[in-house]
């Protein structure tokens, strides 16, 4: 503005003018500079600034989902694969620039699906905080889902007649879809959305984050989450001022997930689950059977053949997202816990099946294996009294023979012995703890490492858990020790003082290793507890001559179209730290089990000539619970290629239900038909009954299931 | 004074001036400036008003088109305009003011149209436009004639001439304000202080007026006279980033779109904050912002630099001027294009509020152009007859 003061000139006129108009020159030179200052402020140190802005304001960016692998077995069936559905979808932006707001196309669109108006429209929000669904998580960019598997006849309706239903169109989804139904649930997993945890701990989830991602949330489709899902597409789009789309600047095509290609059989796979399901039957109603696993491994690779646990359920009731209901019920204990891998997650006590572990401690600790035992019917150590399984004595006997007809007399003498060597309720001197050590040497205690989420590691307890234990619990059992259990001494007086007394000592000497505690120990009782898997893995190891591998499930990642090909190489945890002479001791003396021992009856009429299965047998006792019931073995003893462990939880012992099951598992294998009671000896080239062997040549197979460019799969042909 | 206007110089061309001799005398920077201005306005217009599907720019030339219409209508006024005799404009200039205010009356009757909050528009048939455009020339003229031209023998406007201009003042501008159009009347404020202080009339009226001017101002602030759309345009002006997506907006956008212009810019037709259509009004209002992104800064400072130019001229030819009617003529001219450029392009960059100016000779708009080119007619006529270089 020209405030120019104006000198008073006499006369004025000109020469006023003159002044004035100087200043007032002056005065737009230095308006214009500031403008121009401004602009070259703007335009150069700002500039790059600016066009961040400006790349933030038109550029929408558009992820495209990859299309998730196939889990694979390892033959090349289908797992987990996906299903193509058919959706019904909005263009979000092209409905809201309607004049009305795209009211009257979802009206028609509503009577066409077969929707209340009202739910597309809330369909049609975009979820934020103050908007919960139903409502669209997504991009606006991304067509908003407004119904999903929509009949064909429906969607070629809304296709075939465009015009009626601007901004509305049809399109193939994949979903993913379990054609296994319930084999396998728990170890395939699932999918969720994507947690904000997930996306604050996972940067690949993060970067790529559509808003309507789901997430492997359990089993291989968690654990191989980043191979699977793929890298997804990115399309940027120019958009203008009202969101619309103008033009698409770049794109680049999404890359489909990998097939996982699982050592999974899938027809091992299903015979483990139904003679498990079978032997719990058979176990009722006599025994609980509340719950069982079976898991057949490898032994050359570490390899997961078939895993099953029960009870099981299907996976399709994770499709289109669980209600709260539906989840809840899925992890009650009325349920079954259906969700619980049992061969992963469950911890046992594995009874008798522990004593290779203490038949090896016992060996390398100076216990011969050419000296003889005594097996008394009951044995009397630090002053209480031992039984042996229904407290039959077997006189004097080998640890061959000791583990064939499992003598736990043989075994609480070990303990004890080993017990009072490391200093019994004192030690003076750094305890050798040769059984917990020599079970952790097994692969007890710590999880296998297996490539599964949730993994337990079970328990090997010794003095100095116990101490840490007595430690975590000692407030509250010297709070119970001095004030006793008044709740329970309202019903059940003689009880609360029993528990008071318990919790007392508990408080004064709980961190002691007492000998009770060494003796249980060495037969598998007692607070050892192991998993299924674990268990499998050791025995496996037994078989293959002592190598601890770290069991997998995935064998080989393979690219959608078969180009690319990665293997998932067996990883070596370690070796059993025994020696050979030993190692071999306890092979020849699991290899009579199912001849002459415990498992005898089980494997009547098993073809042994054929296939010499080797194992034990182990019935676990819980405080408060029926006998668990275990078998685990190996075949053929003589060349060893898997390790079959089977468990039943309260399911009387490991003989008489869990030997049957594993029995029942290895004749699917082999082919031997277990029905019918073939004669032994019958001379026939193809084996002892005619049905087909699930692994051909009693072998995994070796190569992988070949995937054509086009994506189709081809199963091999064995 | 008058003396020197009877030369025979200007007697002889009273009939049969030639276009030959009045292009002669023509300021040809002043032209020329302006032509380019024009030129480059009218590619911006094209380009702001180019559908934002990327699609070839020669199929969508509509508001080019009536662009280049108003162009060639406005610069055929201007030169009529520069060709009449000053005396002849002078006389008419009661006549012509009493015209604008007629049609600014006009505006609030049911003949005016409300357009972006503003009733600032007459339309008849087809045809609109805006008096309060026409208003600024008209009191220009009219200002010029009653301070340039001091009666009794005065050789200065004395109080009771400073009086009377307030009275001329007051009618246009109460109705400009009745739009309401708060630019405008700001604009109509700015051209008669300015004429006011150069026409040496007594300095405490001129420093009366400037103090009132500012007392305005204040009482504006003060009293909250202002709408509330006015108070957040002011605050945005004061952080641009407080509101983006509100009365933010516009400004932000704006500054988004020249800043990311850079140097080169993005060549024409290629701004994608402009295809966007992200910076509202983009054609009339923030015209300037499509200069910064696609032609850059090297672009906008050729604009900014066009309108110093031609801001020089304006005053050079003022100065030039023996007379206080034509040199008063030049001043409010200059004052009215330097004001409205400068708030322009201050709000294009953010460091001025937003307020509905167009940009003169540059911004779509029949009417702006119309008045702007006669303003320059005037100021054209002025050098070709009272400029010394040609005496």
């Amino acid at each position: 503005m020209f405030k120019a003061p104006v000198e008073e000139f006499e006369p004025p006129g000109r020469r006023l003018g003159m002044i004035g108009l100087v200043l007032a020159q002056i005065l737009v030179l230095a308006l214009f500079a500031l403008l121009a200052v401004r602009l070259w402020y703007l335009q150069i140190p700002m500039s790059d600034h600016y066009r961040d802005l400006a790349v933030a304001n038109h550029h929408q960016q558009l992820l495209i989902p990859a299309t998730r692998g196939q889990v694979l077995d390892s033959s090349g069936r289908s797992l987990v694969n996906n299903r193509a559905e058919l959706v019904v979808s909005a263009d979000y932006h092209e409905l809201l620039s309607m004049e009305d707001g795209g009211e009257k196309v979802l009206g028609d669109l509503s009577e066409v699906l077969d929707v209340p108006l009202e739910e597309l429209q809330q369909r049609m929000r975009l979820c934020g905080p103050e908007v919960s669904r139903p409502c669209w998580p997504g991009s606006p960019y991304q067509p908003v889902t407004l119904a999903e598997d929509v009949e064909p006849a429906v969607a070629l309706k809304i296709m075939e007649s465009a015009e009626d239903f601007p901004g509305i169109s049809a399109q193939v989804h994949a979903v993913r879809e379990y054609p296994q139904g319930e084999h396998g649930s728990q170890m395939l997993g699932y999918l969720q959305p994507v947690t904000q945890e997930e996306l604050d701990a996972r940067e690949d989830l993060r970067t790529q984050f559509t808003g309507i991602d789901q997430v492997g949330r359990d089993g291989v489709e968690a654990v191989y989450d980043a191979q699977l899902r793929g890298t997804a597409g990115k399309r940027v789009l120019g958009v203008n001022n009202h969101g619309e789309v103008m033009d698409v600047i770049s794109e680049t095509l999404p890359e489909p997930g990998k097939h996982l290609v699982t050592h999974i059989d899938l027809g091992v796979q299903k015979i483990a689950e139904e003679a498990l399901a079978e032997g719990m039957a058979n176990a009722r109603p006599r025994y609980k059977a509340d719950s069982g696993a079976a898991v057949v491994l490898d032994v050359r690779t570490g390899g997961v053949v078939a895993m099953a646990s029960l009870p099981t359920y299907d996976p399709a009731i994770w499709r289109g997202g669980i209600d709260q209901k539906t989840f809840d019920e899925m992890l009650s204990e009325d349920a079954g816990e259906p969700l619980l891998s049992r061969a992963v997650q469950g911890t046992y006590p594995p009874g008798s099946t522990f004593k290779v572990s203490s038949l090896a401690a016992a060996a390398e600790n100076g216990y011969s294996l050419r000296s003889t035992y005594a097996c008394p019917g009951s044995v009397s150590l630090a002053g209480q009294s031992y039984e042996n399984y229904e407290g039959q004595g077997q006189g004097s006997l080998d640890l061959h023979r000791a583990i064939v007809i499992s003598c736990n007399t043989v075994f609480y003498n070990f303990g004890y012995q080993m017990w009072k060597e490391d200093g019994g309720l004192h030690p003076e001197e750094e305890p050798k703890e040769a059984m917990a050590n020599m079970a952790r040497g097994f692969g007890f205690g710590s999880p296998t490492g297996i490539d599964l989420p949730y993994e337990t590691g079970g328990r090997i307890p010794d003095r100095d858990w116990k101490r840490t234990f007595w430690q975590e619990t000692r407030e509250n059992n010297c709070y119970r020790g001095e004030h006793g259990y008044p709740e329970v001494a309202e019903s059940d007086p003689s009880r609360a003082n029993y528990l008071k007394l318990l919790a007392y000592e508990q408080c004064v000497e709980g961190f002691e290793w007492r000998a009770n505690e060494a003796i249980n120990f060495a037969i598998g009782q007692g607070d050892v507890l192991v998993s299924p898997l674990q268990l499998a893995n050791a025995y496996a190891a037994i078989a293959n001559g002592g190598t601890l591998y770290e069991p997998r499930i995935g064998k080989a990642l393979v690219s959608a179209d078969g180009s690319e090909v990665e293997e998932i190489e067996p990883v070596v945890r370690g070796r059993l730290p025994v020696s050979d002479e030993t190692l071999d001791y306890i092979q020849k003396a699991l290899t009579d089990v199912p001849k002459e021992g415990t498992a005898r009856g089980a494997f009547a009429n098993f073809p042994q000539d054929k296939v010499s299965i080797a194992g034990k047998t182990g019935s676990a006792d819980v405080e408060g619970r029926q006998v668990s019931a275990w078998f685990a073995s190996y075949a053929p003893a003589d060349d060893p290629q898997f390790a079959v462990v089977v468990l039943v939880s309260q399911g009387g012992t490991g003989g008489m239900t869990s030997a049957p099951i594993a029995r029942a598992i290895y004749d699917g294998i082999y082919g031997f038909d277990s029905s019918e009671d073939s004669e032994e000896g019958e001379e026939d080239e193809k084996g002892s009954s005619s049905s087909k062997p699930l692994l051909p040549g009693g072998k995994p197979a070796e190569e992988l299931p070949s995937i054509r460019p086009d994506g189709s799969i081809d199963v091999l042909d064995r | 004074m008058s003396t020197y206007l009877g030369t025979s110089r200007t007697r002889g061309s009273e009939l049969g001036r030639s276009a030959a001799g009045l292009a002669r005398r023509l300021d040809w920077t002043l032209v020329v400036s302006v032509v380019v201005l024009c030129a480059v306005g009218s590619l911006l217009v094209w380009s702001a008003t180019l559908p934002g599907d990327g699609g070839d720019p020669l199929d969508s030339t509509g508001h080019l088109r009536r662009q280049l219409l108003h162009l060639a209508a406005a610069w055929v006024l201007c030169l009529v305009v520069a060709s009449i005799d000053h005396r002849t404009i002078r006389a008419c200039a009661p006549i012509v003011s009493l015209g604008t205010v007629v049609a600014l009356v006009l505006v609030l009757t049911p003949l005016g149209a409300v357009i972006n909050g503003s009733r600032g528009w007459i339309v008849i048939g087809g045809f609109q436009f805006q008096p309060s455009e026409l208003a600024k020339v008209g009191l220009i003229l009219l200002l010029a004639t009653l301070l340039g031209e001091p009666r009794d023998g005065e050789a200065r406007p004395m109080t009771r001439d400073v009086l009377f201009c307030l009275l001329v003042l007051a009618a246009p501008l109460a109705l400009v304000m009745a739009q309401p159009d708060l630019g405008t009347t700001l604009v109509l404020g700015v051209i008669f202080l300015a004429m006011l202080t150069l026409s040496g009339a007594p300095v405490v009226w001129v420093t009366g007026m400037l103090a009132c001017g500012a007392a305005a101002a204040f009482c504006v602030w003060w009293f909250e006279l202002l709408e509330p759309y006015q108070v957040d345009r002011l605050a945005t002006l004061m952080d641009p980033a407080a509101d983006p997506m509100g009365a933010g907006y516009n400004s932000n956008q704006a500054l988004i779109a020249v800043g990311s212009g850079g140097f080169n810019g993005t060549g024409l037709f290629q701004g994608e904050q402009t295809h966007g259509r992200f910076v509202p009004e983009q054609h009339t209002d923030f015209i300037f912002t499509v200069a910064g992104e696609e032609l850059g800064f090297a672009g906008a400072m050729l604009v900014v630099g066009l309108f110093a130019l031609i801001l020089w001229r304006i005053l050079r030819i003022a100065h030039g001027c023996e007379q206080p009617y034509p040199r008063l003529l030049c001043v409010g001219v200059a004052a009215w294009f330097g004001f409205q450029t400068f708030i322009n392009i201050g709000m294009c960059l953010g460091i001025m509020p937003v307020t509905g100016l167009p940009l003169p000779f540059v911004s779509y708009g029949g009417t702006a152009i119309l008045a702007n080119m006669v303003a320059l007619g005037l100021v054209l006529g002025v050098s070709s007859r009272h400029h010394r270089s040609f005496a």
